[in-house]
């Protein structure tokens, strides 16, 4: 019994991370823009596709100069996105902003029907497929490689947004644009920067799960989802709530999974996640607003 | 029996202490202000007689019963109408809608029986209808009645906003800042709303930074300062009282009248 | 008789069509299935166009309707007509026990809770196959007969469905302009002033939550009915999704709009279908340009269209209130 409940948290951990870092973009872009952007599972079905097309093949690149070009690549389209998309749209409702972002997921569905077609595709392993023994539970060492990248991106995010200018800069645009103005800051670079990096870590995420879960053109919807529920799980607004968020929805997942149902395991994640709302309508982690009037 | 009792009034968000201890009674049928400097509490006094903020102690009585533990709405029910310091229109509505708005409490149909437009209907439409436009005309909106609310100056919209709570035909009216944001002549007018409202015999609470404004119209004056209460009294006595100008003299310039 | 109409308008429009176009494909089946759409979308267009109260789990209340016809008819041989009333009833109920909590909630977090609500629902229905039939749905599900008038065909079913959206229309139409819709639009533009007003807000939201998914709920009978045949792929995330979309394509607070969000976007990828490969992404295209260049919505864009057509230039209005607090939109 202990052994299995080990090999669920494994399992779960692995996913959570790939949650997390979602969930970290939706927070980076909702603190800079105030816009949920639904197409953030799209940054990792196109992160984790480019780098298997980039990698393929006899003439394909090496696997790290693949995964740098996926990077690029997505954030390329993180920043159109921003550029084209949501930047001409300011100052519409928070609906029509969850629209467009739905209509740009949409459209990048549409455009990696085009060039991959609906196969699934794979990554090679990192470090090989031979499962690693933890107790009697096993972890294969591609989900220490997520666990691993997934740690590393979050202390990066966390260093980037709390000790470095731009970080702060980033931050500071979501609090008062007009102020942020002011004080000198190009608005309009920083939201382009929020974009690319929120792109790169979904981009990330997609690479590094890549191996094991497999991708194709519609992967990114049902990691959208999970990402937008860790968010609000942690607390929107709150990066590391996300993070929070998405580790406790993969370990509610994977449990659920393994000791109830897996049929229901989504489900189950829906519906823990209502009840954290109901209790705390501001997430886990996020500041209950109170309206002033 | 006073028309309004507050007794032994706190309320603190984390660890700053609003409104401390507050007592005061308003008679029935005056113009009874709530003056202090800027974050002394009145807006927060406002939001605890309405309803929308729970003290942490103290008692509110309104004709001898209990406000504390009520939603708004059923404190708007037993005859307490508010205005509010920012702006809360209903900017998706017309004018006229707007105020139809407050004449919510005096009509009674169902979501269902709309639905089907039930005969019952169509007379309380002309009926709020009619109520609303009383309402306006009262308030010198008649210019407005068709416009949306959304294209309209700011002095006007305050006007509305008070329209909005008079339809409600409350035995009390709350009003924050009134003539906050307005220029002379709109000034002016707003005084004459509001005695024109207390000759109605609504008991007017009123919240105004204007001192001008707040001597000319009112009966009887309160004052706080952090929360607590500072002097109370008649116009006359509160201009004359060496603590009100202290308090004002040593912080802000707000004296001006 | 002017706030009618529009209503009257757009009877005869709908009357008329299958005249004007006898046996057309794209009038009876397509627009068979505008029309359940456009009925959906003003049920959804009450909740969240004019209460400002947003839903992205709509598509669970049509389910609960179909799947409970489809139920009751298949497997325990019940007459079509009762099961609609059953059908909203339990919708209803689930309808009201979920409201109060979830509508609690404001902006992102509503959004995600209806999300949530309607995933939930959606797994339900796949996983609880004895009773569902699973993910293969269930098959041969009765049609309607009102009266001895089989609605056996496409025709006959337009004629239903067009009365129904008739209907529909006018009770969403009577509600709005009514104390109730105006305590609707209220709390959607500020909530505090419309508690302030006597308008008890939580009641207000729970009941036209509860409306919209009872005119949920009926649609998803008829559906049932209509196609025969019912798999959970017609009650999935996807279509709540789709539905947001066209309340807020037609434009927000606008039953027409709603109506014209919803014949738009079931027409679109009809027409869309002869770009094959490209179907997919164009219609992404179209939705993102069409809400950048139209944020009010098209209803609203197109008549200010007309306006500016038909009037010469006006002088600019009066000054505009300096706050608008953020209070349109659903946040
Ligand atoms: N919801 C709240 N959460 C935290 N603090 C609050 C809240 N409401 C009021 N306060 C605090 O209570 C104090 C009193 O504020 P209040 O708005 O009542 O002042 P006021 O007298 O109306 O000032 P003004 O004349 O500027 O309108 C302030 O320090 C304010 O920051
Ligand atoms: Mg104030």
């Amino acid at each position: 019994m202990f052994d299995q409940i080990l090999q669920f948290l494994l399992t779960g951990i692995t996913v959570g991370s790939t949650y997390a870092l979602v969930g970290l973009g939706f927070a980076i872009i909702y603190n800079a823009s105030d816009v949920v952007n639904f197409s953030q599972g799209e940054f990792v079905m196109i992160g984790g596709m480019s780098a298997v097309a980039l990698s393929a093949g006899d003439t394909g690149l090496p696997l790290w100069a693949a995964a740098i070009g996926a990077v690029l690549i997505t954030m390329l389209v993180g920043m159109a996105l921003q550029r084209f998309a949501i930047a001409p749209a300011r100052g519409a409702s928070v609906v029509t902003t969850i629209i467009i972002t739905i209509g740009a997921s949409i459209f990048l569905r549409g455009v990696a029907l085009l060039v991959w077609g609906k196969d699934l595709f794979a990554l090679p392993h990192f470090s090989g497929e031979e499962p690693i023994q933890i107790g009697n539970a096993t972890i294969l060492p591609q989900s220490l490689w997520v666990m691993g990248g997934a740690a590393a991106l979050v202390m990066g995010a966390q260093y980037f947004f709390n000790h470095t200018t731009l970080g702060k800069a980033i931050l500071a645009c979501s609090c008062n644009k007009t102020a942020a103005h002011l004080v000198g800051i190009n608005v309009g670079i920083m939201l382009l920067v929020a974009y690319g990096m929120s792109a790169a870590l979904g981009a990330m995420a997609g690479i590094l799960v890549a191996p094991i879960t497999f991708s194709s053109y519609d992967t990114g919807v049902m990691l959208g989802l999970k990402g937008f529920s860790a968010a609000i799980l942690g607390g929107m607004g709150n990066p590391m709530g996300a993070v929070a968020g998405g580790l406790l929805l993969g370990l509610i997942e994977s449990l659920s999974a393994g000791l109830i149902s897996s049929g229901y395991k989504d489900a189950i994640g829906f519906i823990i996640l209502l009840l954290v709302l109901f209790f705390r309508p501001s997430g886990l982690f996020g500041k209950a607003s109170v309206d002033r009037v | 029996m006073a028309l309004l009792d507050v007794k032994d009034l706190t309320i603190s968000f984390g660890g700053v202490t609003a409104i401390a201890d507050l007592h005061f009674e308003v008679p029935e049928s005056q113009v009874y202000a709530v003056i202090g400097p800027n974050g002394a509490g009145k807006t927060t006094l406002f939001n605890m007689l309405s309803g929308i903020y729970k003290p942490n102690e103290g008692s509110i009585r309104f004709q001898g019963k209990e406000i504390v533990g009520r939603r708004p709405h059923q404190v708007a029910k037993m005859g307490v109408s508010r205005t509010f310091q920012n702006l809360q229109m209903f900017f998706n509505m017309s004018v006229l809608d707007n105020v139809k708005v407050g004449c919510h409490l005096r009509t009674h149909s169902h979501l269902w029986s709309a639905a089907l437009r039930l005969p019952n209907i169509l007379k309380e439409e002309r009926q709020s209808q009619a109520w609303a436009r009383e309402a306006l005309i009262f308030c010198g909106l008649e210019a407005y009645i068709d416009q949306p609310a959304d294209a309209l100056p700011y002095g006007v919209l305050k006007r509305v906003e008070i329209a909005r709570a008079l339809a409600a035909q409350p035995k009390l009216l709350l009003m924050d800042e009134p003539a906050a944001g307005l220029n002379d002549t709109e000034t002016v007018e707003m005084r004459e709303l509001i005695r024109r409202i207390s000759k109605t015999g609504i008991s007017v609470l009123l919240v105004e930074h204007n001192m001008g404004l707040v001597m000319q119209v009112s009966d009887r004056i309160l004052v706080i300062d952090y929360g607590s209460r500072l002097a109370e009294g008649l116009p006359e006595e509160i201009q004359n009282n060496p603590k009100v100008i202290e308090a004002y003299l040593g912080g802000e310039v707000q004296y001006a009248v | 008789m002017k706030r009618l109409s529009g209503f009257y308008l757009l009877a005869i429009a709908v009357a008329a069509l299958p005249f004007i176009f006898p046996d057309n494909y794209f009038v009876t089946v397509v627009g068979v299935s505008a029309g359940l759409h456009a009925i959906l979308a003003v049920s959804l267009n009450l909740l969240m166009g004019y209460a400002g109260q947003i839903s992205l789990g709509h598509a669970a209340f049509f389910g609960m309707g179909a799947y409970t016809s489809a139920i009751l008819t298949t497997r325990y041989g019940w007459n079509p007509w009762p099961t609609i009333l059953v059908g909203a009833a339990f919708t209803g109920v689930v309808a009201y026990l979920v409201a109060r909590p979830i509508l609690k909630l404001k902006g992102h977090y509503l959004a995600m809770a209806t999300l949530g609500l309607g995933i939930i629902v959606h797994i339900v229905i796949v996983q609880m196959g004895w009773l569902t039939g699973g993910p293969d749905g269930l098959g041969s599900i009765p049609s309607l007969s009102i009266f001895g008038w089989e609605v056996d065909s496409d025709e006959r079913w337009y004629i239903v469905i067009g009365t129904l959206l008739m209907l529909v229309v006018w009770l969403a139409l009577n509600i709005i302009d009514s104390r109730s819709g105006r305590a609707l639009r209220g709390l959607h533009g500020s909530e505090v002033a419309a508690e302030m007003m006597g308008i008890d807000t939580a009641a207000t939201k729970t009941g036209v939550f509860v409306l919209a998914a009872l005119i949920a709920s009926v649609a998803g009978s008829i559906f049932a009915h209509q196609q025969a045949f019912v798999s959970p792929d017609s009650f999935s995330f996807f279509f709540s999704i789709e539905l947001v979309t066209m309340v807020v394509l037609g434009g927000m607070a606008s039953t027409y709009g709603a109506v014209l969000g919803a014949i738009i976007l079931t027409f679109l990828p009809e027409l869309l279908v002869v770009f094959e490969d490209y179907e997919v992404m164009i219609f992404g295209g179209i939705l993102m340009g069409m809400m950048i260049f139209l944020p009010q919505g098209l209803f609203i864009g197109l008549q200010e269209l007309l306006r500016k057509l038909t009037r010469p230039k006006k002088t600019p209005a009066t000054p505009v209130a300096e706050k608008k607090e953020s209070s349109h939109g659903a946040a």
